[in-house]
């Protein structure tokens, strides 16, 4: 599949396995946008196709009610990505309107992720549209400019990876778990050098939402490319998309998305088997992904590990964490619980979470947050009633944008508190200096809210 | 378009621990504005550099002599994963790396490094270990030689190794390109794909103006 996608995008061979590769989508976000814009300029250069660059603000705006609490940079970024995206003639979603969100939570959303689709953006999670069956992956601020430039980017093609999801999965357990389980097990630079393509039953079954949530967590397993074949479901979830192609339009292209499917002798570089029936919810106890265990696990315990690399590692995040070796997992007390990002911010991750919270309470001294992926996905969930359903429940409800992900804007866990995240980093300071992060389905970080501590959705499910 | 490299013989710094991020090699309230570059420099590694009072913190490596002067890093595996923030590798040039030795890095980084005239290089994890162990044993006074044209990496007592890396970015920084202005050059090839693509695949082009 990658080598179908990758040669209907060759420009030119460059030699040694690189090419020029056409840029079907740029997604630009507030935190980069402007500054590639501005870079061009400077060049005296313009936007080589405008038509196909599309920008939303996301990083840097604040997720309070109004936007208030956007620091000076952040609007400073923003009228800025304004003033750019307008003067190159860039279609801009604008806080307030559909279509405003994070990157790639709008880009499937408005049918601009396409399969087959070649997208870029300057954020490492853009593997996210290959959900899809897009080849989608994040570039640097240099590679930013060059695609706006000449809408072409010099790539080297990776190795392939197939990682095959099988079995049915257990009561609650999700794709967010699938793919901590899959880093947990091949490690965090497991991918590096691959692009990786899900397959299995478990992936034929699985809505396209949680696709693009296993997709996304790709970079977390080193991989720049995560993809998963398009098929019914995809065509079904894309159909009738603003951006998605309609009429005789639509029958063209569903005709040529069918033809991108690996070919069942297909081959690949290395390969995965996951039994999926093995894995229960899981939750990150260190300062990588790859530091995972089941909820129902123990904390580890350097004493036991005989390699010296991997025993400092241990100790490193045990010691960053605040956690006692060898200690169940579950009830670990927390202090924060955020509902959100590029992984969990979608209209089926805020039901999930909403399913767990309905006619109960957050707990005291815990501060939980529930931020929509988008607008469009704010409007959903507000039609359904669950942003009455969180607030009742003691969740507050905040406006689409990035928001403790990345802690770009202020919006942080202060130094030495305890998180529940349904994001895709526990890096060290990742949501804020000093910060510890534990990440987690939106279930697992629903219940988590309500037990005050890291807790067992399935002991929760109704 | 960067400083042309060719031959660098410096003081090398090991970090060894695996998974440095780019979120650690440089936080993002660092990157948020459009005027950051030329500032960067004192704020890689801020985590690590710097206690939480703001002063140095004396165990880390890069706040002791002769390490302060390093201008290549010897990494454990997976350096530079995580974001695709080319503000970690601004940060790293800007406090005067110029070349980093290490088993694996992050694929973003590792592109990003490139574009800013900084060598990474991959090799072997022994021979990672073994030169961060011949750093040590000098405690920082060998120097690394690393040689682009000749494709070598030279230790600290004189051990040569050999070094593979992609022909065209070893061009790229031996000559210091700029990419845009040589694809550029192929507007013509660029332009002649997109009207064929307008045939195969009209639905890519077509794009609706207004949400």
């Amino acid at each position: 599949m990658l080598a179908k996608i990758w040669d209907q995008h060759v420009i030119a061979r460059l030699g040694d396995d690189t090419d020029l590769l056409h840029v079907d989508r740029h997604l630009l976000h507030d935190l980069g946008g402007s500054r590639g814009l501005l870079d061009l300029k400077s060049r005296g250069l313009s936007v080589h196709n405008a038509e196909l660059t599309f920008a939303t603000p996301d990083h840097a705006i604040s997720t309070a009610r109004g936007r208030a609490g956007t620091i000076k940079i952040g609007q400073e970024l923003l009228a800025a990505l304004r003033v750019e995206t307008s003067a190159s003639g860039i279609q801009m979603f604008d806080i307030d309107e559909p279509g405003q969100g994070i990157v790639h939570v709008i880009g499937p959303e408005l049918g601009l992720s396409l399969p087959g689709c070649l997208i870029v953006c300057g954020d490492s999670h853009t593997c996210t549209h290959g959900g899809l069956g897009a080849l989608a992956f994040g570039i640097g601020s240099s590679e930013l400019t060059h695609v706006l430039a000449t809408q072409a980017l010099i790539q080297r093609r990776p190795k392939t990876m197939r990682v095959r999801f099988e079995g049915k999965l257990s009561l609650g357990v999700t794709a967010k778990d699938l793919i901590l389980a899959l880093i947990g097990q091949v490690g965090a630079a497991g991918g590096t050098g691959y692009a990786v393509e899900y397959a299995g039953n478990a992936m034929c079954e699985m809505p396209v939402e949680g696709r693009l949530t296993i997709c996304n967590l790709s970079i977390e397993l080193g991989a720049k490319m995560g993809m998963v074949a398009p098929d019914e479901k995809t065509f079904e979830y894309l159909r009738g998309r603003l951006y998605a192609p309609q009429g005789e339009m639509w029958g063209r292209a569903v005709k040529a998305w069918r033809e991108l499917p690996s070919d069942p002798d297909a081959g690949f570089d290395k390969e995965v088997v996951i039994d999926v029936t093995k894995i229960v919810p899981q939750v990150t106890w260190g300062i990588s992904p790859e530091h995972v265990i089941g909820v129902d696990g123990r904390i580890p315990d350097p004493e036991g590990i005989d390699d010296p690399a991997r025993r400092a590692a241990v100790e490193t995040a045990l010691d960053y964490m605040g956690l006692k070796p060898g200690a169940a997992i579950a009830g670990t007390p927390v202090d924060w619980v955020f509902i959100g990002s590029c992984t969990n911010s979608r209209l089926s991750d805020l039901r999930a979470a909403a399913e767990v919270a309905r006619g109960r309470k957050v707990a005291a001294g815990v501060r939980a947050w529930i931020v929509p992926g988008s607008e469009t996905v704010k409007r959903d969930a507000v039609a359904e009633g669950l942003d009455k359903l969180f607030t009742d429940a003691g969740f507050e409800w905040r406006e689409p944008g990035c928001s403790m992900c990345l802690a770009a804007n202020g919006e942080t866990v202060a130094p030495g508190l305890r998180s529940v995240s349904t994001s895709n980093r526990n890096f060290v300071g990742r949501q804020g200096p000093r910060a510890r992060t534990h990440l987690a389905s939106p279930a697992m970080a629903a219940a988590a809210a309500i037990a005050g501590a890291i807790a067992d959705v399935r002991t929760m499910e109704r | 378009m960067s400083k042309p490299f060719n031959k660098l013989t410096a003081i090398a710094a090991p970090i060894m621990r695996g998974n440095i991020d780019t979120d650690v090699i440089i936080r993002i309230e660092r990157l948020v504005g459009n005027s950051v570059r030329g500032t960067l420099g004192k704020w890689a590694f801020g985590a690590l550099r710097y206690l939480p009072d703001g002063s140095e913190n004396p165990e880390f490596i890069l706040n002791r002599e002769p390490y302060r002067r390093a201008e290549i890093l010897v990494t454990g595996p997976n350096f530079g994963c995580g974001s695709s923030r080319e503000g970690a590798v601004w940060s790293l040039q800007e406090m005067g790396i110029r070349a980093i030795i290490g088993s694996g890095f992050g694929d973003i980084f590792f592109a990003n490094c490139f574009q800013n005239g900084i060598l990474p290089i991959v090799v072997d994890k022994e021979i990672v270990d073994g030169l961060a162990a011949e750093i040590e044993i000098t405690q920082g006074a060998g120097r690394i030689g690393i040689d682009l044209e000749g494709q070598t990496i030279t230790s600290p007592t004189g051990k040569k190794h050999s070094f593979e890396i992609d022909p065209r970015r070893r061009e790229g920084l031996l000559r210091g390109l700029d990419e845009v202005a040589l694809t550029l050059q192929r507007d013509d090839e660029i332009r002649a794909f997109q009207a064929s693509d307008r045939e195969a695949r009209p639905w890519i082009h077509f794009t609706r103006k207004s949400a």
